[in-house]
């Protein structure tokens, strides 16, 4: 299945901005996350939006779904 | 010497040094602006009569080395709103007003009409001199002729055209460190100062003392554990330094919140071109500066100076809430052009958000079309900043602007324009924005925190549960931080890290030779709300005002198609403390 992932802030550095990429199904967000190697990162996951909705790392994807993948942001 | 209250009238162009009432000197900010709104102003006065006051009041650390402490209050009764006002501000001159001893500068009554006067305040003076040979100066030229005539770090507070003309969207703008300006910017506080007559006020910063602490060992390792506190959390210690508070247009687009071309969608498709991203990338390419502070102190360091493609400076304090109203909601998706747009407006002195929501309200009256850059600049410098007639309807702000052109879609709570996110999607900010003292306020209780960007917890922000609690606290936090001279940024460490709160309070201590508990401070927060609202009460608003404009009831907001869905009943529950 093919997931549009997008990436925020510091996320982008030394990685990409979006991209189409594919997943067997039943892969859930949290393996994307660590396939990126953002648990290993010096920013920890802030927030993790599926089809502009906040979800929890465990949330299965499926076709066509857009993962937003952000650190902890915040302004005023 | 203690501190003390200075006071000058316009009438009789008069000034005296007071003592502090004993009931004042536990108050800054927020907190002594209210109270003496509250206590002196008839609340059904007009606001730009005689019988309204200005008053401004730096916060209870604000003068010491607490980092960011450097904010001052500037409180009346609003003649956007009808209501009570505090309008708080960085730059140079809470620091320079309480090391100078000046608990708080009340001034009243009226010259006549047509004067325009400058105040200078020094050690237990005030002089009040006429400037006639700055009326209809803006707001960079007043600031040189002051720099010029005083020490290059004499606080000065002006007003531009649009607040000489009394304008609702006019706000009152404050030197930075580095000689640019930062703003009172809501609820029409340039009118006032225009209709005292007061064109400019300087503080002197030659001839002050350091503030005094109680206990300067307890303050200084309580100090130390506030900033550290300040450089850990992920959001001011990290996010915020590198792309400022203009990192919020991607992640509030993403969640559907971002309102675009007024109030009619919650993503803009050009978000990628006007994001905080790109905008520190441009910084880097460009050579200007990514992070420096609004104030002396700041250990956060979210603004920022920003060039064009040639590397001359365009502008600087390029925020978020103003990106937001020239980029998603009047549809311009060049970012160099929003820059020129805020330089135009730090010189006139208007409002970034009210500004930038009458301009989209002017789309739908046919004057301009979304994206019209050119359109939008030449609005304000030949029509707002002249007083045209047609700037005259602009400058009164979105409320007035709809009427009479008879529009039905006015995005505003108490006459105040809602910045930059939409409550349908943010629900928890809906009911700040509903509730507020101040009207649409983001500020004044900032529950995007804990909907969107996960501090403080999560509440998911297209359901109604929790999110009453939640903006109660957060408004409650708020008033009493608004009392310290605190940045608001304090509050994402405060909201996760429990060292945080604790050490902001044993420094209010060690300055005074006080013991506040965390209750106090909440006790203190609940007060000011309450003490407001009484105002507002008094001055004719009630739970009628609470509201959430009537088309977001029906308009659905894509792409969650959300509404605003709370019953009078359950936003009239917040007020149940």
């Amino acid at each position: 299945m093919t997931i549009t992932v997008k990436l925020f802030a510091q996320y982008r550095e030394g990685r990409f901005k979006e991209e189409q990429r594919t997943y067997p199904e039943g892969t859930c967000a949290k393996e994307v996350v660590a396939e990126l190697g953002i648990y290993e990162g010096r920013f920890p996951l802030g927030v993790l939006m599926l089809n502009g909705r906040h979800q929890p790392e465990e949330v299965e994807l499926q076709e066509g779904d857009i993962l937003s993948l952000f650190p902890k942001v915040g302004g005023g | 010497m203690a501190d003390q209250i200075y006071r000058v009238n316009m009438s009789t162009l008069t000034f005296t040094v007071e003592e502090v009432p004993t009931a004042w000197m536990g108050l800054g900010g927020r907190g002594l602006t209210s109270t003496i709104v509250a206590a002196e102003v008839d609340p059904e006065c007009h606001p730009l009569g005689p019988n309204n006051k200005l008053v401004f009041a730096p916060g209870l650390l604000s003068g010491t080395a607490a980092a960011n402490s450097g904010r001052n209050s500037c409180g009346a009764k609003s003649p956007l709103t009808g209501g009570i006002k505090e309008s708080n501000v960085g730059g140079t001159s809470a620091g320079i007003m309480a090391k100078l001893g000046v608990k708080a500068l009340i001034i009243e009554g009226q010259p006549a009409e047509g004067k325009f006067y400058h105040l200078h305040v020094s050690k237990e003076k005030v002089e009040i001199v006429e400037v006639p040979e700055l009326i209809g100066k803006d707001n960079y030229e007043v600031l040189d002729f002051m720099l010029e005539k005083y020490s290059k770090k004499v606080a000065v507070m002006s007003i531009g055209r649009p607040g000489e003309m009394r304008m609702l969207l006019s706000n009152i703008s404050v030197k930075d460190p580095k000689g640019k300006l930062r703003s009172h910017g809501r609820g029409g506080m340039g009118a006032v100062m225009g209709s005292k007559g007061i064109k400019c006020i300087t503080v002197d910063a030659e001839s002050y003392k350091e503030t005094t602490l109680a206990d300067p060992e307890k303050f200084k390792e309580a100090s130390k554990v506030f900033t550290q506190a300040l450089k850990d959390n992920p959001i001011s210690g990290e996010g915020l330094p590198a792309f400022g508070t203009n990192v919020l247009v991607n992640i509030i687009n993403e969640a559907g919140g971002l309102p675009t071309r007024n109030f009619r969608e919650g993503q803009f498709e050009f978000a990628e071109n006007i994001c905080g991203e790109t905008m520190a990338e441009n910084i880097k390419a460009r050579g200007g500066d990514t992070t420096h502070g609004c104030h002396a102190g700041c250990v956060i360091q979210c603004s920022q100076t920003y060039n064009d493609k040639e590397g001359n400076y365009l502008t600087s304090g390029f925020e978020y809430e103003m990106i937001w109203a020239y980029g998603a909601n009047l549809g311009i998706k060049d970012l160099d052009v929003i820059a020129k747009i805020d330089a135009l407006m730090d010189d006139l002195g208007v409002d970034a958000i009210e500004t930038g929501n009458t301009l989209a309200m002017a789309v739908d009256a046919g004057i301009l079309a979304y994206g019209d850059g050119a359109k939008a600049y030449e609005l304000i410098a030949n029509d707002i900043a002249k007083g045209t007639f047609l700037g005259r309807i602009l400058g009164g702000g979105v409320g007035n602007f709809a009427k009479l052109y008879g529009m039905v879609r006015v995005p505003v709570v108490k006459n105040q324009s809602i910045p930059a996110y939409d409550p349908r999607a943010i629900k928890g900010q809906g009911v700040t924005y509903a509730t507020s003292t101040m009207g649409a306020d983001h500020t004044a209780g900032y529950a995007v925190a804990t909907n969107i960007l996960n501090s403080g917890g999560h509440i998911d922000p297209l359901t109604k549960e929790g999110q009453v609690a939640l903006a109660r606290n957060l408004q409650i936090a708020t008033a009493a931080v608004d009392s310290t001279g605190m940045c608001i940024f304090v509050a994402f460490p405060a909201l996760d890290d429990p060292k945080c709160l604790p050490a902001l309070i044993d420094m209010i201590n060690a300055r005074f030779g006080v013991s506040l508990t965390g209750d106090d401070v909440v006790n203190l927060g609940k007060n000011i709300l309450k003490l407001e609202r009484a105002f507002n009460q008094r001055a004719g608003l009630t739970s009628a005002d609470d509201r959430l404009p009537e088309f977001m009831k029906y308009e659905a907001l894509p792409p969650h198609n959300a509404l605003w869905d709370f019953t009078n009943e359950e936003i009239d529950a917040f007020w149940d403390f």
